[in-house]
């Protein structure tokens, strides 16, 4: 089973035109919607049936989010989706982006209809050109064919649908400094409470959902929550595509149901290249601890099955680690892309993460000290949980996940001042 | 930074947020902004609530810093201020804090590498340093002839095609250092 949801219509010829979308039932759901006023309630509780959880990387159920927003309150609301791809190893949603805007299209007039909005839109990041013309493409496709603007199909309804392109910024992933990023300003993240759902862009009640997430609804609607929900396992509904790169064979995105062995996954992935050995897996993108390739030979992946083995699904960013892999040189990259992408706002998170990538960019180069791999955590646990956003955890979780199951590669390298891996 | 209730009483859908301004400003640098530029950055305008005229505030800068040759001086900053009817120092602001705009000349090209995780486990060392002798320049440095420009960049999200580098608004997947030479040997 694979391929049912986001990338269901992979096999078309030219899956992103309106007519491909068209020809397995696309809109169909959207047309019912409008022709039979489905009431929100109904829509918000199927959602809860699938157990669709955000796959954005935070994994909240969706359906509970959309309940929260206050759909009758008066005046504008809007749906906001997050395009702004950019954990490192996560490459999805530039793909349904390519290959399937129009499912994000009716997943995000479902989403306005549900909640309230008559306007949305979609952020996608600057870099993203080709994605960006793909999608606007479609859009118009859509508004040509009445499927969006003012008085949709005679309903009465209208949805306007809008892109905002990013200017480089890993941060603009959190929703509230995509808000801000919206809003023409830098992207630094927001206090909450208050919460997008009562006070969101431009001040107005907003739900702000991940590409895949949204790309996801017409097809929980057309076929049932139960039906989402079967393919993958309780709490953890539905496939999920996964982002699978590093040393593999074929890396690529990969559509399976939830709580598929991560060694099928490998298999899907054409194994591991040069025959080698695994080392280490980053089982949900850049920020998710690093586990050893023997405890994720062992794991399934969806969300509670990785959570316990100690990590996090996360976007479902699989990044795969051979055995010639220096951890220090991998988890110095890292902790450089969080030094470089931090705000600046928070203290812990602007200063902690400038340490935690010195020390372990001293540590692989030869000029580390005994007490810097205490240093580190120190420096983590400085970080966590004292920062507005969530890019400060995700700056400590890979160093304290890395030398928790590595500690003897971080040693070997402050000792010998040289790497244990291009040493043996 | 946004408007005030009264400035955004005086726009229309039809009428740019700087038009009224623009007769009484002295020493106005709206002329630095080319017609073409003008109606581009309206197209944005009209996607957000009229009294958000800052939130076309990057889109203008991205079609501003094209059509200069990628890059962004005070002045165009200024003119960009002035022609959204907001503060410059909101302008500036954003110019500084994300990573797709220049705030000096860069070359016709600009060359993006990632070398960020996945990237980095698929090689982007090797095609950083023949990028690096090829072009015999550094990261933030431009070739003498204004053709190249070299940036290390952060994820592009293409980790599937490590390692990857942009150039322009195209992304190079699977790169080797044969397949780096013959995208540059096209490039006018």
């Amino acid at each position: 089973m694979a391929n049912e949801v986001c990338f269901k219509n992979h096999h078309l010829d030219k899956p992103w035109t309106l007519q491909a979308y068209q020809s397995t039932g696309g809109y169909d759901v959207w047309k019912k919607i409008l022709n039979k006023k489905t009431q929100a309630d109904e829509i918000i509780s199927e959602l809860k049936t699938s157990c669709l959880r955000g796959r954005g990387g935070a994994g909240f159920p969706t359906g509970l989010k959309w309940s929260f927003m206050p759909r009758n309150a008066p005046g504008e609301k809007y749906i906001v989706c997050n395009s702004d791809e950019g954990e490192p190893g996560t490459f999805k949603d530039r793909d349904i982006l390519r290959y399937n805007p129009h499912a994000l299209i009716e997943g995000m007039a479902i989403a306005g209809y549900t909640m309230g909005a008559s306007v949305g839109y979609n952020y996608i990041r600057g870099e993203f050109w080709e994605p960006y013309e793909h999608f606007e493409t479609a859009v118009k496709e859509a508004r040509a064919a009445g499927l969006l603007g003012k008085n949709i199909l005679g309903s009465g309804i209208d949805f306007e649908l809008y892109t905002h392109l990013g200017g480089g910024a890993y941060i603009c992933g959190e929703e509230t400094a995509l808000l801000e990023s919206i809003e023409g300003k830098k992207g630094q993240p927001r206090f909450k409470p208050p919460f997008p759902a009562s006070y969101g862009l431009f001040g107005r009640p907003t739900t702000i959902n991940n590409t895949e997430t949204l790309a996801s609804i017409p097809s929980i609607l057309q076929n049932g929550g139960k039906w989402f929900l079967e393919i993958g396992k309780p709490n953890n509904g539905g496939a999920k595509l996964f982002s699978v790169s590093g040393h593999v064979n074929k890396p690529g995105n990969y559509e399976v149901p939830l709580g598929t062995p991560f060694a099928e996954l490998l298999e899907m992935a054409g194994g591991m290249r040069d025959g080698n050995k695994i080392k280490a897996v980053i089982p949900g993108g850049s920020s998710t601890p690093m586990l050893p390739g023997d405890v994720m030979m062992d794991v399934n992946m969806d969300y509670d099955s990785i959570a316990k083995a100690g990590s996090m699904l996360g976007a479902g960013s699989v990044i795969v680690m051979d055995e010639k892999t220096c951890i220090v040189k991998a988890l110095a990259r890292i902790s450089y892309f969080y030094y470089e992408e931090s705000c600046g706002q928070c203290t812990p998170c602007r200063e902690g993460t400038g340490w935690l990538s010195r020390v372990v960019n001293r540590i692989e180069n030869g000029a580390g000290r005994p007490e810097d791999i205490d240093l580190l955590l120190d420096v983590s646990k400085k970080i966590e949980g004292r920062t507005i956003c969530g890019l400060g955890d995700a700056a400590a979780m890979p160093v304290s996940g890395a030398i928790k199951h590595f500690r003897d590669e971080f040693q070997y390298h402050v000792d010998h001042k040289k790497c244990m891996v291009s040493a043996a | 930074m946004t408007l005030s209730s009264k400035d955004a009483q005086t726009l229309s859908a039809t009428q740019s947020p700087a038009q009224s301004k623009k007769a009484k400003a002295a020493n106005s640098k709206l002329d630095l902004l080319s017609q073409n530029v003008c109606a581009e950055i309206d197209q944005w305008l009209a996607k957000y609530p009229a009294d958000w005229s800052i939130s076309a505030s990057m889109p203008a800068l991205r079609i501003v810093q094209d059509s200069n040759g990628g890059y962004l001086t005070t002045d165009l900053m200024d003119a960009i201020a002035e022609y959204l009817d907001v503060p410059a120092i909101s302008i500036y602001e954003v110019a500084t804090f994300y990573s797709m705009y220049e705030l000096k000349p860069v070359g016709r090209h600009k060359i993006c590498v990632c070398t960020n995780i996945s990237c980095m486990l698929c090689g982007s060392d090797e095609i950083v340093s023949h990028l690096k002798s090829k072009l015999g320049i550094g990261f933030g440095e431009m070739t003498g002839d204004g053709k190249f420009s070299l940036k290390e960049v952060e994820c592009l999200a293409a980790c599937g095609g490590a390692p990857m580098m942009q150039i322009g608004r195209e992304y190079y997947e699977n790169l080797t250092t044969e397949k780096v030479d013959e995208i540059l040997n096209k490039l006018a």
